[in-house]
C-alpha cells in the first residue's frame, strides 16, 4: 500500500472515535438526570450532527494536515514521476534543513532564520506581557468603569481592520517617507528619516500590535476574579506596588499570562503579513521561506517539511515555558 | 507596643455624599474600641480612613501622635483583618502569616520561628504546611488574626471579622478575640454592626448613624444611658412613646403620649413645650398596675414563649407594638390575647430623650 493511500485510513479511525464517544454518552445514560445524546437530538438530527462535524474534523482539518505530513516524507517529483519507482520515504527533506542538498554544505541560511523567528518570537511575546499586563492590571482592577469601556472599544476597533491593511497603515506611518519621519524632519529633530523598516523596527510593532487583544484578554480574564480585598491585604502588611504584584497579582493571574503567552507566541512564529510588510532585507521570517517553497519553487514537500519543523519547535518551547512556570496545559487553555 | 488614634474632626465625601461627617474621636492605647451602627453609616469609611486606604476630606488622623496624612497604608503601624479575612490562597498558612515579614525582608529563618510563634498563640501549632483552603472557617480567622499580629502593629484594625462565622462559632471567637487583645496589650479598633459583639468585647463604643458619632461610651453607658433617640432604639430593644413635655423638673419629665402622662428621667434638661420621646426597655416594663404617672393601660396583641422569657406585644399608638419581657420566674399570670393589660414601670428606667431620628426596624 503507498503511504499516500495510507492516510485514507484516518477517516475510519475518526469514525471510530465518533462512535466510541456516543458508545461512551449512553453508558452515563444510566443517570436518570442526564439525557443521552440520542435522547437530546433524535436519530436523524444525531447523525447530521456527527456526520457534520465528523466532515468538518476530517476534511478541513485532519487530512490536509496528514497530507502534508505524508508529503513532508517524500522527494520532490513531477506529477508524471509521482507513485512510480522513484517516489519513496525518504527524511531527505528534513535534512535539507540541516545539510544543503546542493552543496552538502551546512544550511546556515534557513537555520539562522528559523533561529531568527524562534528567537524574535519570544522577544515580541514579551514585549507585548509587559505592554499588556499593566493595561490588563488597570481594566481590571483600578480603571473606572467608563474609562475602562472606552478604553476596550480603543483597543477592539482596529482589529475590525483585517490584519493586511493595519500592517500596511503601520507601513505607510513608518516609511522613509512616512507621517513620522516627515514630522520628525519637519521640527528638525533629525535631519535623514530614521530607517526603521531596515532595523525591523516595524516589525516588532507590527507584530506586537498584531497579537495585543490575544495576551489583553487572557490577562484581564485572569486578573479581573481577583479579590481587591488581596491587593490591600498586602499593601496593608507592609507591600510596596512591585511586591505586590510579585507575589500577589502575578502568581495569581499565572495561568492567564501562560495561556497568552502561549497564543502570542505562537501567532507570532507562524505569522507572515508583518514580516512581509515590515521587515528590512536583512533577515527574513522563516514563514517567509515556507512561503516561497510552496508558491515559488513549487516544492511541496520541503515546504511541509519546514512547516512542520516551525510547529514542534513551537509546540516544543511551548511546553518548555509551561514546565518552566508550573503551570498545566489545562490550567493555560482554560 | 501600642498606640492610640485620635480622629480631629474628620470628614469624607465621595462626590456629593458624607460618608462621615466632622468626627472626633479620642481611642485610647491599649484599649478594645468598637464601631457600631447600621450598615452604610460610615463605621467602614473611618476604618479605611485610619488603615491608609482612604484620604479624609478635611481633618486629619494621628496614630500615636503622629498626623498621618501622606502616609500610606503601607507604611502605617496598623494592620487590617478584612471582613472575608482576604488570606493569600496560593501561600501556606505560614506564608500567609509571615508575608508582612517578608515584605521587610526579614530572612527565612527568623521568619518561619515568628509563624511558629504565632501559629501556637492561635492554637494551630504545626500546621504551617497547609494550604488556606485546608481550614476551616474558625481556624482561617485565627490566621488571619496571626498574620495581621506578625507585623507587630500598634493597631489592629478588624472589619466585621466574625460576620463570615456560624453562630456558635463567631460567639466563641468573641471570646477567643478579647482574650487575643489582652494578651498582645494593642489598641483593638473593630466595627460590627453587632450590637451583641459590641457590647460584650469592648472597653468603649462608639454608636454612629449616617457618618454622625452619636455617641462614645462603655457598653453598660450605651444601654443604659443612650444620648439620642437613634442610640436607645439601635442598641437592645426599645420601646419609645413620643409626644410633648408637660412637666420638668431638674432631674425628671413627663410627656403627654397617646397614653397619657408618662413621666422618666430628663438628663437633657428638656423644658415644658418641647417635642420629645419617653423610651422604656422591654425588661424594665412588668405586667399590673402602678402609680398613675408611670402606667398605662392596652390590649394584648400576642404573647411570645421564649423559654427563659417570654414576650408580651401590646397594641401600640402607632403601628410599632409595645413589648414587654417577662423573666422565667416573674410570678405573674400571663395576659391572653385580647385581654386589656396594666403596664408599669420604676420612673428611674424611663428615659426622656429630644425628639430625633431613630433607628429603622
Amino acid at each position: 500500500m503507498s503511504s499516500r493511500a495510507l492516510v485514507l485510513l484516518v477517516p475510519f479511525l475518526v469514525i471510530t472515535a465518533f462512535w466510541l464517544m456516543a458508545r461512551y454518552e449512553s453508558k452515563l445514560g444510566h443517570d436518570p438526570t442526564h439525557k443521552s445524546y440520542w435522547e437530546r437530538n433524535g436519530t436523524v438530527l444525531g447523525i447530521a450532527f456527527i456526520a457534520l462535524v465528523a466532515f468538518w474534523t476530517l476534511f478541513l482539518v485532519t487530512l490536509p494536515y496528514l497530507y502534508m505530513v505524508v508529503e513532508s516524507f517524500h522527494p520532490r517529483l513531477p506529477p508524471a514521476q509521482r507513485g512510480g519507482p522513484n517516489d519513496f520515504l525518504t527524511i531527505a527533506q528534513y535534512k535539507s534543513f540541516i545539510v544543503s542538498p546542493t552543496d552538502g554544505e551546512w544550511n546556515w541560511i534557513h537555520m539562522g532564520n528559523f533561529t531568527y523567528t524562534i528567537v524574535v518570537s519570544a522577544a515580541v511575546t514579551f514585549l507585548n506581557l509587559c505592554i499588556c499586563y499593566p493595561l490588563a492590571y488597570y481594566m481590571a482592577q483600578s480603571g473606572s468603569a467608563q474609562k475602562v469601556r472606552l478604553l476596550m472599544l480603543a483597543l477592539i476597533v482596529p482589529y475590525w481592520i483585517n490584519e493586511i491593511l493595519r500592517a500596511f497603515a503601520v507601513r505607510l506611518l513608518i516609511a522613509s517617507k512616512g507621517l513620522i519621519n516627515q514630522a520628525l524632519m519637519g521640527s528638525g529633530i533629525t535631519d535623514v528619516p530614521i530607517d526603521f523598516l531596515g532595523s525591523n523596527t516595524g516589525m516588532w510593532i507590527g507584530l506586537s500590535y498584531a497579537n495585543l487583544l490575544i495576551m489583553i484578554f487572557p490577562l484581564y480574564n485572569a486578573i479581573e476574579s481577583l479579590d481587591k480585598n488581596q491587593i490591600e491585604a498586602a499593601r496593608d502588611l507592609g507591600a510596596p506596588w512591585w511586591k505586590i504584584h510579585r507575589d500577589v497579582v502575578i502568581p495569581y493571574a499565572k495561568p492567564g499570562i501562560a495561556s497568552g503567552c502561549t497564543m502570542v507566541f505562537m501567532l507570532a512564529a507562524g505569522s507572515l503579513a508583518a514580516p512581509l510588510f515590515l521587515s528590512g532585507p536583512q533577515q527574513r521570517w522563516f514563514t517567509m521561506t515556507v512561503y516561497d517553497f510552496f508558491f515559488q519553487a513549487f516544492n511541496w514537500p520541503r515546504g511541509s517539511a519546514y512547516a512542520f519543523i516551525l510547529l514542534a519547535a513551537c509546540i516544543t518551547f511551548v511546553m518548555l515555558v509551561l514546565k518552566l512556570f508550573k503551570v498545566k496545559l489545562g490550567e493555560a487553555i482554560r | 507596643m501600642s498606640a492610640g488614634v485620635e480622629l480631629d474632626h474628620v470628614t469624607v465625601k465621595f462626590g456629593n455624599f458624607t460618608a462621615v461627617n466632622d468626627a472626633t474621636l479620642d481611642i485610647r492605647s491599649g484599649e478594645f474600641f468598637s464601631f457600631l451602627g447600621p450598615s452604610g453609616c460610615g463605621k467602614t469609611t473611618i476604618l479605611r480612613t485610619v488603615s491608609g486606604f482612604l484620604d479624609p476630606t478635611a481633618g486629619s488622623v494621628r496614630i500615636g501622635g503622629q498626623d498621618m496624612q501622606g502616609i500610606g497604608a503601607n507604611k502605617r503601624p496598623t494592620a487590617l483583618i478584612f471582613q472575608n479575612l482576604a488570606l493569600f490562597p496560593l501561600m501556606t498558612v505560614a506564608e500567609n502569616i509571615a508575608y508582612g515579614l517578608r515584605v521587610r525582608g526579614v530572612d527565612k529563618m527568623a521568619r518561619r520561628k515568628k509563624a511558629d510563634e504565632l501559629l501556637d498563640l492561635i492554637a494551630l501549632k504545626g500546621q504551617g504546611d497547609k494550604l488556606v483552603s485546608e481550614l476551616s472557617g474558625g481556624q482561617k480567622q485565627r490566621v488571619a488574626i496571626a498574620r495581621a499580629l506578625a507585623v507587630e502593629p500598634k493597631v489592629l484594625l478588624l472589619d466585621e471579622p466574625l460576620s463570615a462565622l456560624d453562630l456558635k462559632l463567631r460567639q466563641h471567637m468573641r471570646n477567643e478575640l478579647r482574650a487575643i487583645q489582652q494578651r498582645v496589650g494593642i489598641t483593638f479598633i473593630y466595627i460590627t454592626h453587632d450590637q451583641g459583639e459590641a457590647l460584650t468585647m469592648s472597653d468603649r463604643i462608639a454608636v454612629m448613624s449616617d457618618g454622625v458619632i452619636e455617641q462614645v461610651a462603655d457598653g453598660k453607658m450605651v444601654y443604659d444611658k443612650p444620648q439620642t433617640p437613634f442610640v436607645a432604639s439601635f442598641v437592645g430593644e426599645n420601646n419609645p412613646f413620643p409626644g410633648t413635655v408637660s412637666k420638668a423638673t431638674a432631674t425628671g419629665a413627663v410627656v403627654d403620649t397617646a397614653f397619657g402622662p408618662l413621666a422618666g428621667l430628663n438628663p437633657n434638661g428638656l423644658k415644658v413645650g418641647d417635642k420629645a420621646i419617653l423610651f422604656v426597655r422591654p425588661e424594665t416594663l412588668k405586667l399590673g398596675k402602678g402609680a398613675a404617672a408611670t402606667s398605662f393601660t392596652t390590649e394584648v396583641e400576642s404573647v411570645a414563649f421564649e423559654g427563659n422569657m417570654t414576650h408580651v406585644f401590646l397594641k401600640g399608638a402607632a403601628k410599632k407594638n409595645i413589648t414587654v419581657t417577662v423573666g422565667r420566674h416573674g410570678g405573674v399570670k400571663m395576659p391572653a390575647q385580647g385581654d386589656r393589660a396594666n403596664v408599669h414601670y420604676d420612673e428611674a428606667y424611663g428615659l426622656v430623650l429630644p425628639e430625633g431620628k431613630m433607628a429603622r426596624e
